[in-house]
């Protein structure tokens, strides 16, 4: 996790929020590193994490995750970290006979209507365990990326029905925290990306947008940040505040600055 | 003005913009984007139908019933009748736990009713449903509920209906929100600047013009209305004080002034294209003479003066 993204959500794993759907989404650049920000910083609260990776692969986290001071892999193996790695299983969805209805299953039917066996799945994972102790503090779900879905033939409907019921069970029932990441397709006319970040948008309550500058690449600002809070548990005064960031992405971490205000500038 | 006479009038005030999205009935669009929320002006309309006393009905199916009902106190709670479609709107987990037909049946349901009691019914939300129903049934379902107190012969025994629907503008193209826009009465678009939010209310009064105001408000913690004047004066960055105000009519190298004589001649003059009895005289009557303008011209070497042809002379 990076330490100043958590000074500017003024967050901690100790004391963060519960219930909440956060919403990443990128334009123009490549917000992944939000993805591990928050992987890091759930597996350091000591939460359930369920991590369905559509994009990468399990060796790919891990050695992100290394670098900010968590192991994958051993988190796996005492099972606070359920991980689905979509590119592998997306093969078995082909190859293996299932009897139960594997989470990827609308890669192999023609017309998917819905994505309730993934749903299921995740729900499965984070069930909490009835074994007297509670060895997790609470559930979380991550999902990189939701866009994929839509490339994979979903509908942007059936997506957000997929995470209303993973906000349903997870964040309500449970009282745990969903992440996402959307891309945002810009300038290209994708009318179901649209109605997904939108849809997604009105139900968040923290939503962080990483967008290439304006100007193009710059080698020592790689982004800014938009924060946007919304839905504050006590509607005040300045409810929906909204924060922007640049930022610069080193080797173990990422370094935050106001507009103008980079070190390579000043 | 005393404290309490300032109070009175804001009440007075708060009172009218409230009553004023109540009062006509039927259909009240609320359109709202990502930036300015909607849900908070929807909760403050149900405690203000609930206080005065009508029966509330919410449709829930982007929040979870305790945060709608989160800020409400208890005896505005008692009168809410809460349909949760929130936990299972689907039916992904079979236990046909739901009103069967979900949110549209428990829509068309209200149709049916008999109370003379006035109703409220409060669609949290109403891009939920268009995204999953077809828009033309939304559209049935929603003119047959809100209009129920307008059939003759009826109109005694029905209550009035107010539905109140929470639309985000984002979600949907600009066909279906213009067939939602067509049929509600009242319609509030939300928006704002510089962390103040504005109500732009459209009222459709039967055989009146549409009424449009704009209102400036915030709500406070317990859903009620706060009506503000605007964005603060002093929070514009461009005015200051210390410079005074120049006039830019001075030290001017031409005469921007008219004299006496001058401006009566100006009002006196009559513009070429408005029709006046004198006018209408002077084409009546048979013209003096010739006109006394010529115009002489000396045709170019590259001109073409063959008019059936004007291309030709274009180099292509």
């Amino acid at each position: 996790m990076f330490v100043e993204l958590n000074n500017l959500l003024n967050t901690t794993p100790d004391r963060a929020e519960q219930g909440k759907l956060t919403l990443l989404c990128d334009a123009k650049t490549d917000g992944s590193f939000l993805v591990h920000h928050f992987l890091s910083f759930y597996l350091k609260a000591n939460c359930k994490v369920c991590f369905v990776a559509l994009i990468q692969s399990f060796s790919h986290y891990s050695i992100v995750g290394q670098k900010l001071g968590v192991s994958l892999t051993m988190a796996r193996e005492r099972g606070q970290l359920v991980f689905l790695e979509g590119l592998k299983s997306a093969v078995d969805v082909v190859f293996q006979a299932q009897k139960e209805p594997h989470p990827l299953q609308f890669l192999r039917e023609a017309n998917a209507g819905n994505l309730k066996p993934l749903f299921e799945f995740v729900r499965e994972a984070l069930k909490p365990i009835d074994s007297g102790e509670a060895r997790w503090t609470y559930p979380v779900l991550l999902v990189d990326d939701l866009s994929v879905l839509l490339s994979l033939g979903m509908g942007a409907v059936a997506v957000l029905d997929f995470i209303h019921y993973c906000r349903a069970t997870v964040c309500w029932e449970l009282k745990g925290n969903v992440v996402v990441l959307v891309h945002d397709s810009g300038d290209a006319e994708d009318e179901e990306n649209d109605i997904l970040l939108n849809g997604l948008s009105h139900q968040s309550h923290l939503i962080l947008r990483a967008e290439g500058l304006a100007t193009g690449f710059c080698r020592d600002v790689h982004g800014q940040l938009r924060i946007l809070w919304r839905r504050p548990s006590q509607p005040t005064v300045h409810r929906d505040q909204s924060f922007t960031y640049q930022y610069k992405i080193q080797d173990k971490s990422v370094s935050f600055f106001a507009k103008g205000m980079s070190p390579a500038v000043l | 003005m005393t404290p309490s006479e300032g109070a009175r009038a804001g009440t007075g005030r708060e009172l009218e913009m409230l009553d004023s999205l109540l009062a006509l009935g039927g259909l009240v669009l609320l359109r709202d984007s990502v930036e300015w929320e909607g849900r908070s002006l929807l909760k403050a309309l149900v405690k203000k139908s609930a206080l005065c006393g009508e029966q509330v009905h919410i449709l829930g199916c982007e929040v979870s019933e305790e945060e709608f009902r989160e800020g409400f106190d208890s005896d505005i709670n008692n009168r809410l009748v809460y349909h949760d479609f929130f936990r299972d709107p689907l039916n992904w987990s079979k236990t046909e736990e739901a009103f069967p037909g979900g949110p549209l049946g428990a829509l068309r349901a209200m149709c049916k009713r008999t109370d003379p009691v006035p109703v409220t019914i409060a669609l949290d939300s109403l891009s939920w449903l268009l995204l999953r129903l077809p828009c033309t049934t939304l559209c049935q379902a929603l003119h047959a509920v809100s209009h129920q107190d307008s059939c003759p012969g009826d109109s005694s025994s029905v209550g009035k209906v107010s539905v109140l629907g929470l639309l985000h503008e984002e979600l949907h193209g600009p066909g279906p929100v213009g067939a939602l826009s067509s049929l509600a009465q009242t319609e509030v678009t939300l928006g704002g600047t510089m962390g103040q939010a504005l109500a732009h209310i459209l009222c459709r009064r039967p055989r009146q013009r549409p009424t449009d105001q704009t209102q400036w408000f915030s709500i406070l913690p317990d859903f009620s209305l706060d009506l503000q004047e605007g964005p603060s004066v002093e929070s514009q960055p461009y005015s200051d004080p210390h410079i005074p105000p120049v006039d830019p009519t001075t030290h001017l190298t031409f005469n921007l002034h008219l004299s006496k004589k001058e401006r009566e001649a100006r009002d006196s003059l009559i513009l070429p294209f408005q029709f006046s009895s004198e006018k209408q005289q002077a084409l009546l009557q048979p013209r003096p003479g010739q006109a006394t303008s010529h115009i002489f011209y000396e045709p170019d070497a590259y001109d073409d003066l063959d008019q059936e042809d004007p291309d030709d002379d274009l180099d292509i």
